[in-house]
C-alpha cells in the first residue's frame, strides 16, 4: 500500500522542499538587495570597507564608530563593515573577494593572520583598491599604510612600567595575551621582553610565562586561574587585549588572589570600571579607540585621492585630529595611551 | 559479534526467538528512527525470508524518477538561486565569481565526496576537519624544517592515509561506533595538530606553489585546482554508482545484515571508507595551506559540520543507504552560493548562519511533513470509502 | 555495557527475563569505576607535584570549572540515552546566558530566583522546539540539533550585535553564586549537584525515566510496550534545555561578559563529557552521575596539565584519547555482558 503512494508523495515533498527553501533564498537575497546602498565604485564615487578582526566584538564596535565618522567626514560616498563572525585566520579571506569584486576603493583591514590575508590583498590592489591596515598589521608587502594606535615601543613600554610600579619593581609576572599569531600582541611583548632585559630598573622583573586566552573569556578567564596556580609566587599579570584583562580582572576579584595579584594592561574604561572601583585594578592603559579608525578612514582617503602613496614622509589631514605624517615601515600613529585610574575612569566612555 | 550496534540489545537478534519489532535495522546513527524509515526498509531487510517480494517497483521509473528525485530537485534550487543572484546582484553574473566562489568551497567540496560515502554506509566521520589541520600544521613544520616541498606534500598525504586508517581500524575492525569514535579523534588529531606546530604559523611556502593554487584558468575564472577537484568528483561518482563496490555501500547502508548476506566485506568497505576520507581530508589540508599561505594548528577547525550539513542538504541519508554525489555537489555549491552572494551583497554573516540552519532543517523536514499530510489524506479516503 | 540500560527496559524486553539486578548493579558500577580512577589518578599525581592544586582556592576554582560542564552533561545524557543528539546546547547556552544578562538590565530589581526560572523556561522552550521537530516531524536528532545549533546562534548573534554585559551590568549578589561557598563548595557547584542527584533518582526510581532507558535500547519494542515514545523523547529534549538554561545563567553568574558568541563550540565537549563518563552513544545506557563525573575529568585535566605546566598543547590529544579509551571500554563491558546473557539463555532454552 505504502509504496502505490510513494511517487505523488515524493513529488510533493521535492516540491514543497523547492518551494520553501526557493522562497527561504530569495527572501534573504531580497533583504540584502534592499538595504544596499549608493553604487560603489562609480565614477568620483568613493566606497570604503572596513574589515575587523571579527564583528560583535565591543572594541572592534567603538573602533569602527570611530571609522564611520572618519569616512563620512572624508567625503566617501559609502561606508561598510562587512567581517566573519569569528576571528579565524582564513575568515577574512572571502570577504576581502567579495569587496574586490565589488570594486571597493579602500579596503581598511584588521588582519586575523599577517600572511593569510595576502593573496586575496593582492589581488584586491591589483584591482586597483587601496588597502589601509589599522589596529593589527598584515605583512607589509601586502599593504599601502599600517595605522597604528600609538607607537608599539610606548604601548608596550607604559604598560611595563605600570606593572612596575603595582608590583614595587621586584617579583614574577606573567603575560595573558591574545592570540599567539596576533601581530600587535607579538610585536609589543617582544618590546616588553627586551626592556625586561636591557633596563636595570626592571632588573628584579621575571617574566615567567606567556599565555594566550584567544580574546575568548572563558579561555583567558581559565588561562588567569591556570597562572596563579601554576606559578605560586607571581605577583602581577599584563594583559595586553581588552578581553583578557576584563576576564582576568574578573577571576581575580572573585578569587582569593583580589588585591594581591597586580593586574595592568590594555583595557575599556566601561568594561573595567567595577574592577577599577573595587580594587582588583588600580590602573591600565588604552588609547582612544574611535581615533583609531577615525584616522584609518582619512588615511584611505588620501590614498584613494592620490594625494599620498604611502611613501615614509608623506602627510594627511586627519579632519579634526590634524596632520598625520607616515614614519619609518609605513606606519601612521593616533596619539599616546591614556592611563585610567579610579580618579579619571568616570571622564571616559568608551 | 561483527556488528556495533547489535550489542545494543540484550538479546542478539540472530540467537533469539523471533521477535519482529527487534529484526528491524539498528541504528547507524542517533536519532528517532520514523515508522517510514523502517517500512521501507524492512522489505529488504530483516524480511528477506519471506514471501514478500524484495523490490517493490517504485511510483516512476526512468526519465521522471530522474528529473523529480531529490537529486535533480537540488539541482533545480541550486540553479534557481543562481540566476536569481545573477538578476539581482550586480557583478555577481561574472568570472570572478565562480573562482572566488569555487576557491571558498574546494575544500567542502572534496571532504563532502568520501563523507557521503562513508554516510550512505550508515556511519560517520567528525574527524575530517581535524586530520585537514593536522595535515597543514605537519605542513608548516616539515617545510619549515628545509625538508623539499615534493617531499612535504607526500609526507602529509601518508599522514592523512594513517589518520584515515586508525579511526578505520577501531570502526571497521574492532566495531566501535563511528559517532563516538570521531568524536574522540576530531579531539585527539587536533591536539596532534597543536603538539606539532603549537602557536606558530609557518607561510613562507614557496610563491609559485601557492600561486598555483588561486591561479584560474585562461579568463574562464575557473581556478586551476578544480581540474584535480574534478577528477576527483568524476572517481567517486564512478565509484558509488557504477561499481559492485559503491552498490554494496548502498546496501550496507540500508542493512548491515542484507549487505553480509550477499557477500560484501562490511568491514573490508567501511575501512576502504575511512581511508579514503583521511587521504581526501589530508589534500584539503593541503590546499588550505597553500591557498592561504599558512600553516596553523586551527585550519579549517568547524568544517566538518559544514561538510556535514552540505551532504545532508544534499539529499544523504544521516541513517544510510541513500545518496548520490550529484545530489551532494548541488547541495555544496547551494551552501557556497548562497554564502557568496550574501557577501557580495554585504548582508551580514549572521543571516547566512541562519539561511543554513533553516536549510539543513527544512530539507529533511519538508519531505516528512508532505509524506505526513498524504499519509493522512489517505487514511481519511480510506475511512471515507464504503465498506463492500 | 547495554545492562543497566536493561535495567530500565527490563520490561520492554520480554526475551530477556534473565537479567538480575544484582549482577547488573555490579556491573553498572564497573560502568563509572575506569572514570572514577582516572580522576582519582589525576588528582593524586597532581596534588602530589602541585600541592597547590588541592588548596581551597584550587579545589574551588576545579569545582567551579566542572559545574557549568555537568549541568550540560546531565541533560546531553539524558538525550543520548533515548538514541539522539543534541548539538544545539552550546547555542543554548549563550541565548540563555546572554538572555540573562539582559533581563539584569532591562529589570535590574528582579529577584534572582525569577531570573532563574526565566532562563531555564527560555531554555525549556529552545528545546521544547528541537523535541517537537524531532518527534513530530520525524526526522533524525543529530540533522535538526545541526540545524538549530546554527540558527540558534544566529538569532543570537542577530540579537546581541555587538552588544556584551559584563558582571559589573548584573547584582553583586548574582555573581557572588560563583564566588561564595557553603561547605567549601561554591554556591553553584552545589546547584550542579543537586540537579545531577535529582535527575539520577528520577533517571533510577521512576517510571518515565526508566523509559527513557527502554526507548534507547529498542525504540520499537518500547512503542510495542505501550510507552509513550514521542513524549518521552519530547521531556527528554526539555529537560535538556531546561539544563541548558539553567548552565546558561550560572554563566552568567561566573564569567565577566555574555554576548554573540558565548557557548559556541561547547557542544563537542559536552558529548565528550558524557562518553567519556560511560554514556553509550547509541543509547540504553549510561548514567546522569557517570556524565557528570566525566565532565569533572575533562575540565580537571585541563587544570591538571596547567598546573604541572604541562605543556597545553597536549591538552586536547589527551581529551580525545580519553574518549577513545572509554568507547573501547564501553565495547569490552558490552561485549563480555553479552557472552554471559547468551550462555545465560543457552542454560534456559
Amino acid at each position: 500500500m505504502r509504496f502505490i503512494h510513494s511517487g505523488s508523495t515524493r513529488r510533493r515533498a521535492a516540491f514543497a522542499a523547492l518551494a520553501t527553501s526557493a522562497a527561504l533564498v530569495l527572501s534573504a537575497c531580497g533583504g540584502g538587495a534592499a538595504t544596499e546602498g549608493g553604487g560603489a565604485g562609480a565614477d568620483g564615487e568613493q566606497t570604503i570597507t572596513f574589515i575587523p578582526k571579527q564583528l560583535n566584538n565591543p572594541y572592534t564596535d567603538v573602533v569602527l564608530g570611530g571609522g564611520e565618522d572618519g569616512a563620512t567626514e572624508a567625503g566617501f560616498a559609502s561606508s561598510e563593515v562587512v567581517g566573519p563572525l569569528d576571528a579565524s585566520a582564513s575568515s577574512q579571506v572571502s570577504f576581502i573577494n567579495a569587496e574586490t569584486q565589488r570594486g571597493t576603493n579602500v579596503i581598511v583591514i584588521a588582519a586575523n593572520d599577517p600572511d593569510a590575508v595576502g593573496p586575496a590583498l593582492e589581488e584586491a590592489r591589483t584591482a586597483g583598491a587601496k588597502i589601509v591596515a589599522f589596529d593589527s598589521d598584515t605583512n607589509p608587502d601586502y599593504r599601502d599604510l599600517f595605522v597604528s594606535q600609538v607607537n608599539a615601543k610606548d604601548v608596550a613600554l607604559i604598560q611595563l612600567e605600570l606593572i612596575s610600579k603595582q608590583i614595587g619593581g621586584e617579583g614574577e609576572i606573567a603575560i595573558l595575551s591574545a592570540t599567539a599569531n596576533a601581530t600587535n600582541q607579538n610585536e609589543w611583548i617582544k618590546f616588553m621582553e627586551e626592556e625586561l632585559a636591557a633596563n636595570p630598573e626592571y632588573a628584579d622583573i621575571k617574566l615567567v610565562a606567556k599565555v594566550y586566552g584567544d580574546d575568548d573569556d572563558t579561555k583567558s578567564f581559565q588561562e588567569a586561574q591556570g597562572l596563579l596556580q601554576a606559578y605560586p609566587n607571581l605577583k602581577g599579570i599584563i594583559s595586553p587585549t581588552t578581553v583578557g584583562i576584563a576576564a582576568t580582572a574578573r577571576y581575580l576579584s572573585t578569587s582569593e588572589y583580589k588585591g594581591k595579584v597586580a593586574l595592568t594592561g590594555l583595557g575599556l574604561p566601561n568594561e573595567m570600571r567595577p574592577f577599577v572601583e573595587d580594587g582588583t585594578v588600580t590602573e591600565f592603559a588604552l588609547w582612544d579607540p574611535a581615533q583609531l579608525g577615525y584616522v584609518a578612514a582619512f588615511a584611505g582617503k588620501a590614498l584613494a585621492d592620490g594625494s599620498i602613496t604611502g611613501e615614509v614622509g608623506d602627510t594627511f589631514e586627519a579632519g579634526e585630529l590634524g596632520e598625520r605624517e607616515v614614519a619609518e615601515g609605513g606606519i601612521v600613529l593616533v596619539g599616546p595611551p591614556t592611563v585610567f585610574t579610579k580618579e579619571n575612569i568616570g571622564d571616559y566612555d568608551f | 559479534m561483527s556488528d556495533p550496534s547489535r550489542s545494543r540489545t540484550a538479546v542478539d537478534p540472530d540467537q533469539g526467538p523471533p521477535d519482529p519489532p527487534a529484526k528491524g535495522k539498528r541504528m547507524a546513527a542517533p536519532g528517532t528512527r520514523t515508522s517510514e524509515e523502517k517500512s521501507t526498509r524492512r522489505p529488504a531487510a530483516g524480511k528477506a525470508d519471506t514471501t514478500r517480494v524484495l523490490a517493490v517497483p517504485k511510483g516512476r521509473t526512468g526519465a521522471a524518477r530522474i528529473l523529480l528525485g531529490r537529486d535533480a530537485i537540488m539541482i533545480y534550487v541550486l540553479v534557481v538561486v543562481v540566476l536569481y543572484a545573477s538578476l539581482v546582484i550586480p557583478r555577481f553574473a561574472s568570472p570572478v565569481t565562480v573562482g572566488f566562489l569555487l576557491l571558498d568551497v574546494i575544500p567542502t567540496l572534496l571532504i563532502a565526496l568520501p563523507m557521503t560515502l562513508v554516510i550512505i554506509s550508515g556511519e560517520i566521520d567528525l574527524s575530517v576537519a581535524s586530520i585537514a589541520g593536522l595535515t597543514s600544521a605537519l605542513m608548516g613544520v616539515l617545510w619549515q624544517g628545509g625538508m623539499p616541498i615534493a617531499l612535504v606534500l607526500v609526507i602529509c598525504v601518508l599522514a592523512g592515509l594513517v589518520a584515515g586508517a586508525f579511526n578505520g581500524v577501531l570502526i571497521a575492525y574492532l566495531g566501535l561506533p563511528s559517532l563516538a569514535v570521531t568524536i574522540g579523534t576530531l579531539a585527539l588529531f587536533r591536539g596532534l595538530a597543536l603538539v606539532v606546530i603549537g602557536d606558530n604559523a609557518v607561510a613562507n611556502f614557496p610563491p609559485g606553489l601557492t600561486s598555483f593554487f588561486t591561479s584560474k584558468i585562461g579568463g574562464t575564472g575557473i581556478p586551476t585546482v578544480m581540474v584535480g577537484v574534478v577528477v576527483l568528483i568524476v572517481a567517486f561518482a564512478v565509484v558509488l554508482h557504477f561499481t559492485p563496490f559503491g552498490r554494496g555501500l548502498f546496501a550496507l547502508g540500508y542493512s548491515k545484515e542484507a549487505a553480509t548476506f550477499v557477500g560484501i566485506d562490511v568491514a573490508r568497505s567501511k575501512f576502504l571508507l575511512y581511508l579514503a576520507t583521511g587521504t581526501v581530508s589530508a589534500f584539503a589540508g593541503i590546499y588550505w595551506t597553500l591557498r592561504y599561505s599558512s600553516a596553523r594548528s586551527d585550519n579549517a577547525s568547524g568544517l566538518e559540520l559544514a561538510v556535514i550539513a552540505a551532504v545532508l542538504l544534499g539529499g544523504v541519508s544521516i541513517f544510510g543507504g541513500k545518496g548520490s554525489i550529484p545530489g551532494v555537489l548541488a547541495g555544496v555549491l547551494l551552501i557556497g552560493t548562497i554564502n557568496y552572494a550574501l557577501k557580495l551583497d554585504r548582508v551580514s554573516e549572521v543571516v547566512l548562519i541562519i539561511v543554513t540552519g533553516s536549510l539543513l532543517i527544512l530539507s529533511v523536514v519538508a519531505p516528512n511533513i508532505a509524506a505526513a499530510v498524504q499519509r493522512a489524506r489517505h487514511a481519511r479516503q480510506v475511512r471515507a470509502a464504503p465498506l463492500p | 555495557m547495554s545492562l543497566d540500560g536493561t535495567v530500565g527496559a527490563a520490561p520492554a524486553h520480554p526475551t530477556a527475563p534473565h537479567s538480575r539486578p544484582s549482577a547488573l548493579a555490579n556491573l553498572l558500577r564497573l560502568r563509572e569505576l575506569p572514570v572514577i580512577l582516572a580522576l582519582v589518578v589525576l588528582v593524586a599525581v597532581t596534588a602530589a607535584l602541585n600541592p597547590l592544586f588541592l588548596s581551597e582556592q584550587g579545589i574551588k576554582d576545579l569545582l567551579l570549572n566542572a559545574t557549568i560542564l555537568m549541568i550540560l552533561a546531565v541533560g546531553q545524557t539524558l538525550v543520548i540515552i533515548t538514541r539522539n543528539i543534541d548539538l544545539s546546547v552550546g547555542s543554548i547556552l549563550g541565548l540563555v546566558a546572554f538572555g540573562t544578562g539582559s533581563i539584569f538590565v532591562a529589570a535590574p530589581n528582579l529577584p534572582i530566583i525569577a531570573v532563574f526560572v526565566l532562563g531555564m523556561l527560555f531554555g525549556a522552550v529552545l528545546g521544547a522546539l528541537n523535541g517537537l521537530l524531532i518527534t513530530i516531524a520525524k526526522v533524525p536528532a543529530l540533522v535538526i540539533t545541526l540545524g538549530t545549533l546554527y540558527i540558534f546562534r544566529g538569532v543570537n548573534n542577530a540579537w546581541a550585535g555587538g552588544t556584551q554585559y559584563f558582571a559589573g551590568d548584573r547584582p553583586e549578589a548574582f555573581g557572588n553564586l560563583s564566588v561564595d561557598t557553603v561547605l567549601g563548595f561554591p554556591v553553584i557547584t552545589l546547584i550542579a549537584v543537586v540537579v545531577v542527584a535529582i535527575v539520577a533518582v528520577y533517571m533510577l526510581g521512576t517510571r518515565p525515566g526508566r523509559d527513557l532507558y527502554a526507548i534507547g535500547s529498542d525504540p520499537d519494542a518500547a512503542r510495542l510496550f505501550g510507552i509513550p515514545v514521542t513524549r518521552r523523547v519530547l521531556l527528554a529534549f526539555v529537560v535538556n534545555g531546561l539544563l541548558a538554561g539553567l548552565a546558561g545563567v550560572l554563566y552568567a553568574s561566573r564569567f565577566n561578559s555574555v554576548g554573540a558568541t558565548t557557548g559556541s563550540g561547547l557542544e563537542l565537549d559536552v558529548v565528550a563529557a558524557a562518553v567519556v563518563g560511560g554514556v553509550a552513544i547509541f543509547g540504553g545506557s549510561g548514567t546522569v552521575v557517570g556524565a557528570a563525573i566525566g565532565a569533572l575529568l575533562l575540565t580537571t585535566i585541563t587544570s591538571a596539565l596547567t598546573a604541572l605546566r604541562v605543556d597545553k598543547f597536549w591538552q586536547q590529544a589527551i581529551v580525545g584519547i580519553l574518549i577513545l579509551a572509554a568507547v573501547v571500554i564501553d565495547r569490552l563491558a558490552s561485549v563480555r555482558a553479552a557472552r554471559k546473557l547468551r550462555m545465560l539463555e543457552a542454560r534456559n532454552v
